[in-house]
């Protein structure tokens, strides 16, 4: 075969492959490239966050919001820190919006959902949200069930 | 009794030998930097390890897919945790069956061709010859079907899983009906970008070296005949096949074990 | 030219050469005889580098082959054309190619050189009509005519022959024998071979060596070895089938063995 043919199709073998890694980075793990468009962060304390992972979605109603940075703990008080990365301007939350963790079906990965609050003021970047329900661990749902049991 | 003992310390001298003489050819081999003028040679040993193994490698990797999702599917959907088969897909195949399945089919389809393509150039003494004309064998035959075998392989496993999570989707979710949204969702929650895609592909660069390590060094050393030809090809499949194997237990121990 | 001095090579149990010495002149064809299993192509591998001796100097052009680094080798070896017994053409090229690959990888010249001189090659050895021809479908005689060109691609000082006769018909023995002698003739280099043959050998040779248990037993020009008292030599230049060299491989007494009892 011509050693120009040859090349040819080696590169489009070498591009092929580097798509295919991208692929696997954008769409298989869902690294948002975007992320440098505009975005702020906000905190929130939780005393559980059981299996929540950086990276895991936020949303509100169903729509994607952004997604945790990190996740920290604080001893003192026994709690988790939780960063935030909002997509957009500051300006788009209330200052009483409330953050919850749940979970994609029984199963599913873990994730923030939050809910509006009523407050003209709005979150700023390095704000905190301050209403927050942290995980539902079955292991303390079955321990209260039981001891409710128990007390009739 | 000391006769055995004897024998069986002459066959463990016998491998550290080989041992030693695979390093330094390696090691020559690695060195090489391709000049201006051998940069057609590792192109052609690109084409020949990497582009034509693309069919082979794709093909399974879709069937492999396909039967992943079913399975998980059929499972999960008894719980109805449809929305984790994505995840299931995506972690089994970027993490484990993605670089061992590509390693396999490597070793199996370019592996054995590199090692009988040099194990019959030193047969008719091609390497000899190539060795009195003042240029190395090493760095003419050896080296480009080392780097051109490096380069491909994790490409090729980069492909393979793409192409298995196309399968996937197939299956699971344009046959079986599970949700999109879901299955994607599940997929991306569950995956991480360097845990998953990244030490996945260090697997695949780690299985790429030792199979062309083996191949080349089999061709290489192989005894001048047909028959010690025939040998060579057979191992190199054999023990490369078993080096993947091992090497991915302890890799997977080292890169995901909790401890 | 080469000198080779005091070698020993000791392969395994067996000796290989036993001091052995050796001289050869500048623009001259010399041959190495002797039977089969006396090491002839293992003395072309250490003249060129390829095999380390126990003990013992090669003196190429005044410096010890055994001595120089890798790097030096292959520079002194592209002054080196060899022929090898098995032609050992590039399976993967055709016959263009295959002379031509000396030039490419040891020269810039560029192609249009490349190419005149290639077919110049091919032309001396007379298969510039084959140029495009793989190597599986040449036989056995136009292989070893290629590899002829391609051992003289960059006109060396020194080529080597490893058995050039063997297994050849009468027409393309002749073809090579002439080729032998007149490339020794036009390009003014040394030429050294290795044969058994020696009725071909001793009609193109200027100087012979015969060699025997890993030492010379006889040299001299063609004439003066038909000549030579020792009876060894005499055997293997008229090719007596038994004599100081025995027909027998050494083995117990026939009468015996016949008698003895079958294991």
């Amino acid at each position: 075969m011509r050693m120009r043919t040859v090349e040819i199709i080696v590169g489009a073998f070498v591009l092929a492959g580097i798509i295919a890694i991208l692929f696997l980075i954008v769409q298989v793990s869902g690294v948002n490239f975007s992320d440098a468009e505009t975005s702020y962060t906000v905190t929130a304390r939780f005393d559980d966050v059981a299996g929540l992972r950086p990276r895991a979605k936020v949303s509100m109603a169903g729509v994607n919001l952004g997604r945790v940075r990190s996740i920290a703990v604080d001893t003192a008080y026994g709690e988790a820190i939780v960063e935030i990365e909002i997509d957009g301007e500051p300006g788009n939350l209330s200052r009483d919006t409330s953050a919850k963790i749940l979970t994609e079906g029984i199963l599913g990965a873990r994730y923030i959902g939050l809910a509006p609050g009523s407050e003209e003021e709005t979150l700023q970047d390095g704000g905190e949200i301050t209403e927050t329900q942290g995980a539902i661990v079955l292991e303390n749902l079955i321990g209260q069930f039981l001891t409710s049991l128990g007390k009739d | 009794m000391e006769n055995l003992l004897r024998r069986l310390g002459a066959r463990a001298l016998l491998r550290f030998q080989s041992l030693g003489r695979a390093t330094i050819i390696w090691i020559q081999a690695m060195g090489w930097i391709p000049t201006l003028s051998e940069w057609p040679l590792l192109i052609r040993q690109i084409y020949t390890i990497g582009v034509l193994s693309i069919v082979i490698i794709s093909l399974s990797a879709f069937a492999i897919g396909a039967v992943i999702s079913l399975q998980f599917y059929t499972q999960l959907s008894r719980f109805g945790a449809e929305d984790a088969v994505g995840a299931g897909l995506a972690l089994v195949l970027l993490r484990e069956l993605g670089p061992v399945v590509t390693g396999l089919l490597f070793a199996g389809r370019a592996g054995s061709a590199i090692t009988a393509e040099i194990g019959l150039m030193k047969t008719t003494e091609q390497l000899s010859i190539m060795e009195m004309m003042g240029v190395d064998p090493l760095r003419r035959i050896v080296a480009p079907r080392l780097w051109g075998g490096i380069i491909s392989m994790p490409l090729l496993t980069a492909l393979f899983n793409m192409v298995a999570i196309y399968g996937g989707v197939v299956v699971g979710v344009q046959w079986l009906g599970a949700d999109p949204g879901g299955f994607w969702s599940g997929m991306q929650s569950a995956v991480e970008p360097w845990e998953d895609v990244g030490q996945g592909m260090v697997k695949a660069v780690i299985f790429a070296i030792v199979v062309t390590w083996v191949a080349v060094f089999q061709g290489y050393d192989c005894e001048p005949t047909a028959e010690g030809m025939g040998l060579a090809t057979t191992r190199t499949v054999v023990t490369s096949s078993v080096f993947i194997l091992a090497i991915d237990f302890f890799l997977t121990l080292l890169m995901y074990g909790d401890f | 030219m080469i000198e080779v001095e005091d070698l020993c090579f000791v392969r395994g149990e067996k000796v290989i050469f036993d001091h052995l010495n050796l001289k050869i002149r500048r623009g001259a064809i010399t041959a190495v005889m002797g039977p089969s299993g006396t090491g002839k192509t293992t003395l072309l591998r250490v003249i060129g580098g390829q095999l380390k001796p126990d003990s013992g100097r090669v003196l190429l052009n005044g410096r010890d082959v055994c001595t120089m680094s890798r790097d030096e080798l292959f520079r002194a070896r592209r002054d080196i054309g060899m022929l090898f017994q098995t032609s050992a053409l590039f399976t993967d090229m055709n016959v263009f190619e295959n002379v031509a690959f000396p030039m490419r990888v040891h020269t810039d010249l560029p192609e249009d050189t490349i190419r005149d001189l290639v077919l110049m090659k091919l032309n001396a050895v007379g298969l510039r009509g084959a140029r495009d021809l793989k190597p599986s479908q040449l036989s056995g005689g136009m292989a070893r005519r290629v590899a002829l060109a391609r051992a003289v691609a960059l006109d060396p000082d020194l080529i080597m022959y490893d058995e050039p006769f063997t297994g050849q018909d009468p027409i393309s023995m002749g073809v090579i024998l002439t080729l032998v002698h007149d490339l020794n003739d036009a390009l003014g280099t040394s030429t050294l071979l290795v044969s058994h043959d020696i009725h071909e050998t001793v009609s193109i040779a200027d100087y012979l060596f015969v060699i025997a248990d890993g030492k010379v037993i006889g040299e001299g020009t063609p004439d003066q070895l038909r000549e030579h008292p020792s009876r060894r030599i005499h055997q293997f230049m008229h090719g007596d089938p038994d004599g100081p060299v025995p027909f027998h491989y050494p083995a117990d007494d026939f009468q015996f063995d016949l008698l003895s009892e079958a294991e």
